[in-house]
């Protein structure tokens, strides 16, 4: 149970500057073309021209070396189990990063003509009629570059919807307590008013108060399912009747599908409107933190609202084509039609798996957090709030409160320790609706061995926490760094966002 | 069901004991909190699962059916550039450390991403000339609506102006991002020979209700405005502030953002060694001056420069109170997920350029543009370019009583993506061809160019 993290001294790019080095050649700028430049550079009004520019000067080793230190010190799912809770961080088959840098891929320029991308809008054609039949959807809209992007993007058609029916005082959107912060965000970028609709006992919608928060002005609700405490609604059907009687529509929080391929759909559901995060369920990788793809499907009445264009096959011409030749549609939420080259990796991931596959994705993924679940809810000071005894689908979370009461370590520190052994640390005071909360997705792509190892860990470092608990609070201690000052790092007078801020500052933290 | 499969990490053994353990029989107890009628009945048929080579094959068959660069020459921008990348990014970019790490909640464990982008950061506050540059958003497009979102925000405003020769694909996002917000977005004139900013018709259109005014840099048709200083102090005169967008590539040679007043920035990094991969991921360059109101309106994620509790120098997010996760409906933008390995290709690309790179690569598209605009200009009936002032990148032609679909069709007969058909895009500029040089174009590529394009006018 040793490990170290590797830690590099490494200084800024800014920092190692030489002047005169450099890092990239270019062609010669021939005779010719030096009188072109002299000529455009005398053209340039004098206060258009830049007098001063301060990039650092590197070798090309130099840059290689420095970023490949740089990657070194950072966690992944390739370097171990990653079990962050809502993340689904499954493993990222390394082939569709073979495939995504094929040259038919990277040197497509999107305004070719439509003859010259007929690769391209295919792959596009047919990943929607696979996330169709996943979802029970009519039609996807492929263009939104990210989860938060496709449920702005929802928001936008449900509005759309209700305008062309003459609905005009739906404002409000319902969220549930549980929801991802994304939700109530994207429903007020749309121009909604949120109100909030709390969990039952079981962790579930709170039917009662649903009721009475419904009227007219209901433009719909944004739902997880399962929520994010794991835990199927199992009213749905109750939830879909009382938002459709007031002509309200349901929008389906699917950034994380996991639990549920091939077994459930959220057509099925009663769901009007569905966002899917290709960079979790459909394995394309995360990137740090982007490029992902949050595609959004729609049942048959608000298919004209998807915006333009749609992928469409003419079959007498026998080719594809993008249709911009809908007059309903919302206005474009990005340049072009979405994060292509995400695209082409959930579809390879798709065709890896068949549909076969993906039920086993839904089944393996559920049995490997039930297992951890079982074994980790026994654990000293961990409780399981909310419908203890229902099974929770691809994550559950659990409730450090009772070790944060006893030892006053919290969910944070025992996060931090958990660094310290090699494994990713879960999702941490989310859902809000728990206290200490502790959210734990462990994904189909994880052995027995490495949950067993995952708890053995988890429950040392519990034990740590009442015998020994200064050293979890402190941790952790086999990262690149320390635990960081994060009030110091967003405080007014010591914030950094830049090299420049720095200097300026002096060159003082 | 499959029962081994390399993407699945449970053995049948392991299932087994698994359940076993638990006192289950089989998995399907894990389910039945769900109501049975909303079970699929049998299988999703899309396909059988694939081996990875049949995978392969199968997407490379229908990928092959794309022609591309380097098949044809490719002569289009408008939003997207064709740039040389070099092989050090594309390096980075595979590594897996940083490409299947999530966003660094844990930044003790994520130092290496976290430092790349504050280099990103770094290197483009210092591009741009401003102090604070977030760490992405999706792409120019909703950087741009954003850019308006957060004007009002801070000005308490509603009314935006934009420019006539605004790309239109960027105008129609920045208004779905606008209109759900009350947003009220007015055009301001160009001159029509210049193509500068029609400053009488500014004037005319400021007023106390504007909450900022937009600007393009180069604009969308590759000229630049000489007077953008000025419609810079006309929109600060009124209390407005100034949005400048901008292709990052310029600014070798050109005056920075920052130095020519603007108060927030927005633009398009893929030209900074992110390839074109028909439009996405792309990369939303969005920064702004250090200024307490505007750093905490800005929306998307930022990283800051720190230290441990033990003073070694690190990297962690900062200012997530603005953000969807902690202020939920008050947060400044839902934008969790964003661009952040296109982020860390142009941190790489800019620390490979460098300084001198960067005015280098400015000097090899300046010098190009010019070349073929005058090899253009001397075709008997091209008019070209079809505004008189510096143009980068790109620019604008038009064939006498040739229409430009009918140029851009003979001319791809030869081999040639010659630009984009913008007829349709602005009134005054019928049957005009948009057309994109970068330092991939060599002398004999353009060379190729000018001479196919008169032989299609003399046909």
């Amino acid at each position: 149970m040793s490990y170290r993290q590797a830690k590099w001294i490494e200084p800024t790019i800014f920092e190692m500057s030489r002047s005169g080095a450099v890092g990239v050649d270019f062609p010669e700028i021939d005779e010719e073309l030096q009188r072109e430049l002299k000529e455009a550079l005398e053209e340039i009004p004098e206060g258009l021209r830049r007098r001063e520019l301060s990039l650092p000067e590197l070798s090309e080793l130099e840059v290689v070396r420095h970023f490949t230190r740089l990657s070194q010190m950072n966690f992944s799912i390739s370097t171990g189990m990653y079990p962050l809770g809502s993340c689904t961080m499954k493993y990222n088959p390394v082939m569709n990063e073979e495939l995504a840098v094929d040259e038919k891929i990277l040197n497509v320029h999107p305004l070719q003509p439509v003859e010259t991308v007929q690769g391209c809008l295919e792959i596009m054609w047919r990943l929607e009629q696979v996330l169709k039949e996943i979802t029970g959807m009519s039609r996807f809209s492929l263009q939104p570059a990210a989860g938060a992007h496709g449920e702005f993007l929802g928001c936008l058609i449900i509005r759309a919807y209700h305008r062309d029916k003459r609905l005009h005082n739906k404002n409000i959107m319902i969220v549930p307590d549980s929801a991802h912060g994304t939700n109530p965000a994207s429903a007020t970028m749309a121009g909604y008013e949120v109100k909030v609709v709390k969990s039952d006992k079981d962790g579930c919608v709170d039917i009662n108060q649903l009721e009475k928060m419904v009227d007219e002005k209901i433009a719909g609700v944004m739902l997880t399912n399962p929520n994010t405490l794991g835990v199927f609604e199992k009213n749905i059907d109750k939830i879909v009747d009382i938002i459709h009687g007031v002509d309200g529509l349901l929008y389906y929080d699917g950034a994380n599908l996991n639990a549920l391929l091939g077994k459930v759909r959220p057509g099925d559901m009663g769901f009007d409107i569905v966002h899917l995060n290709l960079h979790k369920t459909f394995s394309t990788p995360h990137g740090g933190g982007g490029p992902g793809s949050g595609p959004v499907g729609v049942v048959d009445k608000l298919v004209d609202y998807l915006p333009s264009p749609l992928v469409n096959y003419d079959e007498s011409r026998k080719i594809f084509y993008l249709d911009y030749d809908r007059p309903k549609a919302v206005g474009k939420i990005k340049m072009f039609y979405g994060n292509f080259n995400v695209l082409v990796k959930a579809y390879a991931y798709l065709l890896r798996m068949g549909g076969e596959g993906l039920r086993k994705v839904a089944e393996i993924s559920v049995l490997s957090s039930n297992y951890l679940l079982y074994k980790v809810k026994r654990l000293k000071g961990v409780s399981l709030p909310f419908a203890p005894e229902a099974p929770r689908k691809h994550e559950f979370v659990v409730s450090l409160s009772k070790i944060y009461k006893e030892t006053g370590v919290t969910a944070k520190d025992i996060a931090k320790r958990l660094l310290d052994y090699g494994f990713h640390a879960p999702t941490v005071y989310f859902p809000l609706i728990v206290d200490e909360a502790f959210m734990i997705e462990p994904t189909e792509s994880e052995s027995k061995k490495e949950l067993d190892n995952f708890f053995n860990v988890l429950s040392r470092v519990i034990e740590e926490a009442y015998s020994n608990p200064e050293k979890v609070k402190s941790a952790p201690h086999n990262t690149s760094v320390a635990r960081i000052d994060e009030v110091k790092a967003s405080h007014p007078k010591t914030m950094t966002p830049s090299w420049r801020v720095y200097v300026k500052r002096g060159s003082k933290l | 069901m499959v029962s081994r499969h390399p993407l699945i990490g449970l053995t049948d053994e392991e299932i087994s004991n698994m359940l076993l353990e638990m006192g289950l029989k089989s998995i399907h107890e894990l389910f039945e909190d769900v109501p049975p009628k909303l079970f699929m009945h049998g299988e999703l048929g899309f396909s059988k699962p694939l081996t990875e080579s049949e995978v392969k094959q199968a997407v490379k068959e229908i990928l092959l059916k794309n022609e591309v660069l380097g098949e044809v020459k490719l002569f289009m921008g408008g939003g997207v550039w064709p740039h040389f990348i070099p092989s050090v990014v594309k390096e980075v970019l595979r590594r897996s450390e940083l490409l299947t790490s999530y966003t660094p909640y844990q930044p003790e464990t994520s130092q290496g991403i976290l430092q790349a982008l504050f280099e990103y950061q770094s290197l483009m506050a210092e591009l741009l000339d401003v102090e604070v540059v977030n760490a992405s958003m999706y792409d120019w497009a909703t950087a741009l609506g954003e850019s308006f979102r957060m004007a009002k925000r801070i000005t308490r405003k509603n009314k935006i102006l934009y420019p006539h020769y605004i790309s239109c694909e960027r105008l129609e996002v920045a208004k779905t991002y606008s209109e759900s917000s009350s947003i009220i977005l007015q055009e301001y004139s160009q001159n029509k020979v210049d193509g500068s900013v029609d400053l009488e018709d500014l004037k005319n259109k400021i007023d106390k209700d504007v909450a900022a005014v937009y600007i393009e840099y180069p604009s969308y048709l590759g000229f630049i405005q000489t007077n953008i200083r000025e419609v810079g102090e006309i929109t600060h005169d009124y209390g407005s502030l100034f949005i400048i967008g901008v292709d990052p590539t310029i600014l070798g040679i050109f005056e920075s953002p920052g130095k020519l007043g603007a108060d927030i920035v927005v633009g398009e990094g893929q030209p900074l060694g992110i390839p074109m991969s028909f439009g996405g991921p792309l990369l939303g360059i969005m920064g702004c001056r250090m200024d307490s109101q505007l750093i905490h309106q800005l929306p998307g994620r930022l990283i800051g420069l720190t230290e441990t509790t033990r003073g070694e120098r690190a990297y962690t997010m900062i200012l997530q109170a603005r953000e969807q996760h902690i202020k939920r409906e008050k947060a400044t933008s839902n934008i969790c997920t964003n661009q952040t390995l296109c982020a860390v290709a142009v941190a790489v690309y800019l620390s490979l350029l460098g300084k001198n790179g960067i005015i280098e690569l400015g000097k090899q598209i300046l010098s190009r543009t010019r070349y073929l605009i005058n090899r253009l200009s001397r075709i008997d009936n091209v008019q070209a370019p079809l505004f008189k002032a510096v143009h980068f990148k790109e620019f604008t032609y038009r064939v006498k009583n040739k229409k430009a679909g009918y140029i851009l069709t003979e001319l791809y007969k030869k081999k040639i993506l010659a630009g984009i058909n913008i007829d349709n895009f602005y009134r005054d500029l019928p049957e005009a061809i948009l057309t994109c040089v970068t330092e991939i174009h060599s002398k004999s590529d353009l060379d190729m160019y000018a001479e196919s394009l008169r032989e299609v006018v003399e046909e």
